[in-house]
């Protein structure tokens, strides 16, 4: 009567102890097995093979709609943009259709290239969207959306008519159609391992020699004179003290003195770049809320980027704190041109500090 | 970060945007009529002093003296005892994670101005003109980021495996921390190194044309040992993905080799401490040798997959445009390259005398196995000395020394692989790999230094 139990709280124990020493392995007591809906909630990649990726579909009216609101800010109406980001679409011709080859790709005096141009895997376009877009709010897009968006896409590039609907069902037979599907090779030397089948001697053969081995140098390249400056005083940009210092790109060249560098006289030291840190650090605390909230993905502090530089808005509503605040969290078009400016997920209190900031001037 | 904010609002724009064809025209046509016969002639002095260079060493030249005695009679820094000498310190824990001295406040990271358009999808480059050794100070590593950078809880934070596995698995910071750990010296540089001087001289310093490189001593797993826990089937899974657990989710197909092999680590630590935010706090992938993209940061999940992925980095960017109008896809190892850092581009030399040519050389195939050195742009070449640690996929220092005569030299390094493998010419790598590359320029790189003690970025033809 007594002893029982304590006979099974033994035998309970054992149980347990071997349950626990079976699923173990080298290191046990680390990492569990992933439930399902864990590995769901984030195996999210869509491979060339469509692998991963899910059932649905979107129409290319449904994208534009989407495209309208949450694309174009950045990327244009056509995707042409590129104030923020390289353009998206153009540069494919209804050939480069047929022969899934880019053929503007050859051509050594072409600007420049969009993503169409460049990518072969439509599948590539669907997860990119689906993973790190809108840019300041990836993974927020229905998967209707990503259909939508990516039908939308092809459709500007002329891959896919108006009407389309892009689906789980057809969007094999829209890779046949992706106009530089056959444009990538992997026959290089550059990936370590045999898994595509291509080891290959290096692209270059150079060899050591030690005497008299070019037969005369000629300068073929140099930065020009008015670039000088380009990059901001190269003399802030080097220890002040050791072998050598940086050059005063504030002056001709040819013109640094040579005394004031010289490490021994006290009376001249080399040029500190300065971090100013004082009474300014209200301001700074601005700065770094609008970096927080992506207000500067789209406005300069100066610059207009996509919207207004935050300084010409600032000069415009001198002392409007209310009116800032609230359109601050609205957003609109209109004001500065058609491009709008989405509502903000903001809150009150971020958005009052930086209405008062701008109110005042947007000092520095 | 708030400096660079303030920076992005008035950017100077960059020459290699500023450069209009008809410059372009013009800096060619200059390059090849007036400045060449200043170089030639230059030439004609600068290489018998380089010749003769050893036997100066030793020879009492009258070199200006480069700390003259004050007319005084004694430097007033001896003379007159300052401050710090005459005073009381401060205390212990005055600052509780200590910073680098005020006065080295010039070597900070920098973005290239006009390069790209946002902070937060941008890069920021090593000042390598003034570091020592093979490690990059935690603070001045580079940084790239396609969508901005976190700071992560790292009690929150897990990591996943699933894909062909016996069991899907997930793992907590704790645990990880738990497993048997390695450190190891490796070097990352950004495919996109260098790339601004495919087709011309873009930049004018060492931290812009080299600057997305840095060195570090990471601590982590390696992968090898978590896949295994997760019973991964390496027999038919070929491949592996790498997943971000930021905004952008960066993922790249990693190579299986680099995995099997134990080299692929699974990194928390940097230089002693935890990784730094910007660099992936608190876990990141390690892949010695092949570009920094394929290192994931804030990494959250690896997949093992029977066929590469194609992600947005490695088909959309990341790709290298062939002159045959082909991409190169999965192009990841970093080949064999070095730099001079000093004297390097806008750098001033004050007098004529001894300096110590210095730089960094590195392979993604593994050790370096030596540097030589040209003061004439490529006809003559010295051994350089390569010190010590000389480490498989991490930075190299190496030291030349140099009396410079006061005459325009052109220094270049040519590194050597373990694998024999001898960094290459630009007209070399343009030969196969067009100017339209932007990836993967790992050509030998020229300073020209001018009588007036300038340095300058150019290329040689």
């Amino acid at each position: 009567m007594f002893k029982f139990p304590k006979i099974a709280l033994l035998l309970a124990l054992c149980l347990t102890s071997l349950t626990a020493f079976a699923q173990s392995t080298k290191y046990p007591g680390i990492g569990r097995d992933a439930t399902a809906k864990e590995v769901t909630a984030w195996d999210i990649d869509v491979r060339p093979d469509f692998k991963g990726l899910p059932a649905g579909s979107g129409s290319v009216a449904k994208g534009q709609d989407v495209w309208e609101t949450k694309c174009a800010q950045c990327h244009g109406i056509f995707g042409e943009s590129n104030e923020v980001f390289s353009p998206l679409i153009g540069g494919t011709t209804a050939a480069d259709i047929k022969t899934g080859r880019v053929a503007n790709l050859t051509r050594a005096d072409y600007p420049g290239r969009t993503t169409i141009m460049k990518v072969a895997s439509v599948s590539t376009l669907w997860d990119y969207i689906n993973r790190a877009m809108p840019w300041t709010n990836p993974k927020t897009l229905t998967t209707e959306e990503v259909y939508a968006v990516t039908g939308f896409m092809l459709n500007l590039a002329g891959i896919v008519p108006d009407d389309f609907v892009l689906s789980n069902k057809n969007i094999a037979e829209v890779q046949k159609r992706m106009p530089n599907r056959n444009g990538m090779t992997t026959a290089h030397a550059m990936w370590p391992g045999k898994e595509f089948g291509n080891a290959v001697k290096p692209d270059t053969q150079n060899v050591i020699c030690m005497t008299n081995c070019v037969t005369e140098p000629k300068l073929a390249s140099f930065l020009p004179d008015f670039a000088r400056n380009a990059h901001g005083n190269l003399s802030e940009q080097n220890r002040i003290v050791g072998q050598q210092k940086g050059a005063d790109t504030t002056r001709p060249e040819g013109n640094t003195d040579k005394s004031s560098a010289t490490p021994n006289t006290s009376a001249t030291t080399p040029p500190l770049a300065t971090k100013s840190t004082d009474s300014k650090s209200d301001n700074k605390a601005v700065l770094a809320l609008l970096s927080k909230n992506v207000c500067t993905a789209c406005h300069g502090i100066d610059k207009k980027i996509v919207g207004p530089g935050l300084t010409e808005i600032a000069k415009k509503y001198p002392g409007k704190v209310d009116y800032l605040a609230v359109k601050i969290k609205a957003g609109g078009s209109g004001v500065w041109g058609a491009i709008p400016m989405p509502a903000q997920d903001i809150s009150e209190a971020d958005a009052k500090i930086i209405a008062n900031w701008l109110a005042n001037g947007a000092p520095k | 970060m708030i400096d660079q904010l303030n920076d992005s609002g008035r950017v100077i724009k960059a020459p290699e945007n500023f450069l209009t064809p008809t410059d372009v025209k013009t800096v060619f046509a200059e390059g090849k009529q007036g400045r060449r016969d200043f170089i030639r002639r230059a030439f004609a002095a600068a290489s018998t002093a380089t010749v003769a260079g050893a036997a100066a060493v030793s020879a009492p030249a009258a070199w200006a003296q480069s700390n003259p005695i004050p007319s005084e009679g004694g430097d007033p820094n001896i003379l007159n005892l300052p401050e710090h000498a005459t005073g009381l310190g401060q205390g212990v824990a005055t600052e509780g994670y200590g910073k680098p001295s005020k006065f080295e406040s010039n070597l900070q990271r920098r973005q290239s101005p006009g390069l790209t358009q946002t902070t937060q999808a941008s890069v920021s480059f090593a000042p390598l003109q003034s570091l020592f050794g093979i490690v990059t100070p935690s603070g001045l590593h580079f940084e790239r980021h396609h969508q901005g950078w976190w700071d992560i809880d790292p009690s929150k934070h897990r990591f996943m495996i699933n894909g062909m596995v016996k069991k899907a698995k997930v793992f907590t910071m704790d645990e990880i921390m738990r497993l048997p750990s390695v450190s190891r010296f490796h070097f990352i540089e950004c495919g996109a190194n260098t790339a601004v001087d495919w087709g011309n001289v873009a930049v004018p310093t060492v931290q812009y044309t080299h600057g997305m490189l840095s060195c570090s001593e990471f601590t982590g797993v390696p992968l090898i040992t978590l896949l295994e826990l997760a019973g991964a089937d390496l027999k038919n899974g070929k491949f592996l993905l790498a997943e971000g657990g930021d905004g952008s989710s960066m993922t790249r197909t990693i190579p299986m080799s680099l995995i099997t092999s134990g080299e692929v680590l699974v990194a928390y630590g940097q230089n002693g401490e935890m990784l730094r935010p910007e660099n992936g706090y608190p876990l990141r992938l390690v892949v010695p040798g092949t570009q920094g993209v394929s290192w994931v940061k804030y990494l959250r999940r690896v997949e093992v997959g029977d066929q590469p992925y194609a992600a947005k980095d490695e088909a959309i960017h990341y790709i290298d445009l062939q002159p045959s109008g082909l991409h190169r896809q999965y192009a990841s190892i970093q080949e064999c390259k070095s730099v001079v850092t000093t004297p390097s581009g806008g750098q001033v030399l004050l007098d004529k005398g001894f300096y110590n040519i210095t730089g960094l050389a590195w392979s993604g195939k593994g050790k370096i196995k030596r540097v030589d050195v040209s003061t004439d742009g490529g006809r003559n070449w010295r051994q350089a000395r390569l010190e010590t640690p000389v480490l498989s996929k991490a930075l190299s220092r190496f030291n030349l020394d140099w009396i410079w005569n006061g005459k325009p030299a052109i220094i270049q390094s040519r590194a050597q692989d373990e694998t024999a493998y001898v960094q290459p010419m630009y007209k070399q790598l343009r030969d196969v790999r067009g100017t339209r590359s932007i990836y993967h320029n790992n050509a030998i790189q020229s300073w020209l230094v001018q009588e007036n003690g300038e340095v300058k970025n150019v290329q040689v033809s």
